[in-house]
């Protein structure tokens, strides 16, 4: 026995290492899961407080462009609520719980990233407003991702940008639907995959959520074809698409909170293969 | 302690609020990143013990970690790099050997030792970091570039913080 904690205390430097990188391991592990570690990320008070004064700084170089961006969006949505109310008028009158479908929550980015293979977002509103993990996060120009994990004021949001997130997505033209992933090199162009290669897919086709999985509205805006690449006896498109959204300028997004998708999730769950 | 405990404090925080507030947002053509507070622990004076060094690197890590939302990843390469360190030090002790309680930097050895000393720790470190980080060697030549690109960038700032600041650490 004494020789043993002889032999431990001899290599003692030895051992703390290696314990002190299973920890790290382990750490990294955890946080790799959906429901990571729920304390020590950018979502908690103090971190998020201080990313939010780093974020006010900054804000002050983007005023001028965000001030536009934001009159932009105000007119286009005065326009559609002004054809919505025609829509009401006119007398096509729609189930109320679906129109309600989708609630939105409009928040503040206070911290961002785009360059590394995992890239997060930190945004100012929290379970206190509604915020749960799971929903979807888009922008007035597109989808940006979905919340991680929340605090009471704070919330953590995997970017579209993140290797690991995949988002269900439908070429506008002809109705075919694949699977958006980013493939952690350049920020603003992500992968299109699992389009057959019988399709007729040109540059410049639009690419917006299908809504298949109840998460995002339908008809999101990802972004357009950038290049269109088919090998001998692939059978499948190996597409890039240039993202709508310039992850380096974001500045404020919104959360969208599913009404139905519980309904939606009970429902599928009873055909046990439908769910992937 | 004494007062020197005192200031290592300080400097700890100093380059962790410089590395989160302001090197975080400073990242060159989308693949080097500047990782400054490496250096903090490469100063550690020569004869500090493997168990505080790892603890330290462990701590800075993990400090760094809560702020870029990448939990146990910088941990990981920090406490790697202190381990790895004092055996690298041994090996390039200069004639005469150290001075007691001397600090490894430029003002001590001159700048060619230190980038003997310092560019390969810091290869090291980032060549954890982003492998881990990309999660193996799916992306091997991409991680590859940002690894040379930041340990160039990184290895650069450190050396313009020792000529600012000759001599004593901060």
């Amino acid at each position: 026995m004494e020789r043993i904690f002889l032999f431990l205390y001899q290599y003692r430097a030895f051992f703390t290492f290696l314990a002190l990188e299973l920890f790290c391991a382990w750490l990294i592990i955890q946080n790799n899961q959906y429901h990571g570690a729920q304390f020590f990320n950018s979502s908690n008070t103090f971190v998020g407080g201080v990313n939010n004064f780093s974020q006010n700084m900054r804000d002050y170089f983007s005023l001028r462009e965000v001030n536009m961006m934001l009159a932009e969006e105000n007119a286009r949505l005065r326009k559609s609520l002004e054809q919505r109310n025609q829509q009401i008028w006119s007398g096509k009158m729609a189930d109320e719980e679906i129109t309600n479908r989708f609630d939105f929550v409009s928040a503040k980015v206070v911290n961002n990233s785009t360059d590394r293979y995992t890239n997060f977002i930190t945004i100012n509103k929290g379970s206190k407003d509604g915020v749960a993990a799971g929903m979807a996060v888009i922008s007035s120009y597109g989808v940006v991702g979905k919340v991680k994990m929340t605090s009471s004021h704070f919330s953590v949001v995997t970017s579209l940008l993140n290797i690991d997130l995949r988002i269900s997505g439908l070429i506008k033209r002809t109705g075919h639907f694949g699977t958006v992933q980013w493939d952690g090199r350049d920020p603003q162009v992500v992968e299109f995959e699992f389009i057959p290669r019988h399709v007729k897919v040109a540059e410049g086709d639009t690419i917006i959520t299908s809504g298949y999985s109840g998460v995002f509205p339908e008809g999101i805006l990802i972004g357009t074809i950038e290049k269109i690449e088919l090998r001998e006896e692939a059978p499948f498109y190996e597409l890039r698409i240039r993202v709508a959204q310039d992850f380096r300028k974001l500045s404020f997004v919104s959360v969208v909170k599913s009404n139905l998708l519980h309904e939606l999730d009970s429902l599928e769950l009873q055909i046990p293969d439908m769910k992937r | 302690m004494n007062r020197s405990v005192v200031i290592q404090v300080l400097v700890f925080f100093v380059y962790l609020f410089f590395q989160v507030l302001i090197l975080k947002n400073a990242v060159m053509f989308h693949v080097a990143f500047c990782f400054l507070y490496v250096g903090y622990l490469l100063l550690m004076p020569v004869e500090t013990n493997p168990l505080i060094l790892m603890a330290l690197g462990f701590v800075m890590g993990f400090a760094v970690d809560v702020f870029y939302d990448s939990l146990g990843l910088h941990a990981l390469s920090s406490v790697f790099i202190m381990y790895v360190r004092n055996y690298w030090l041994a090996g390039l002790t200069p004639q005469g050997g150290y001075d007691a309680n001397a600090l490894p930097s430029v003002a001590n050895n001159g700048v060619q030792w230190f980038s003997t000393y310092t560019l390969p720790l810091i290869f090291l470190h980032h060549t954890v970091l982003f492998y881990t980080e990309a999660g193996g060697f799916d992306y091997f030549w991409h991680t590859l570039i940002k690894v040379l690109a930041s340990t160039g960038y990184t290895l650069l700032v450190m050396l313009i913080v020792e000529y600012v600041f000759p001599g004593r650490r901060s």
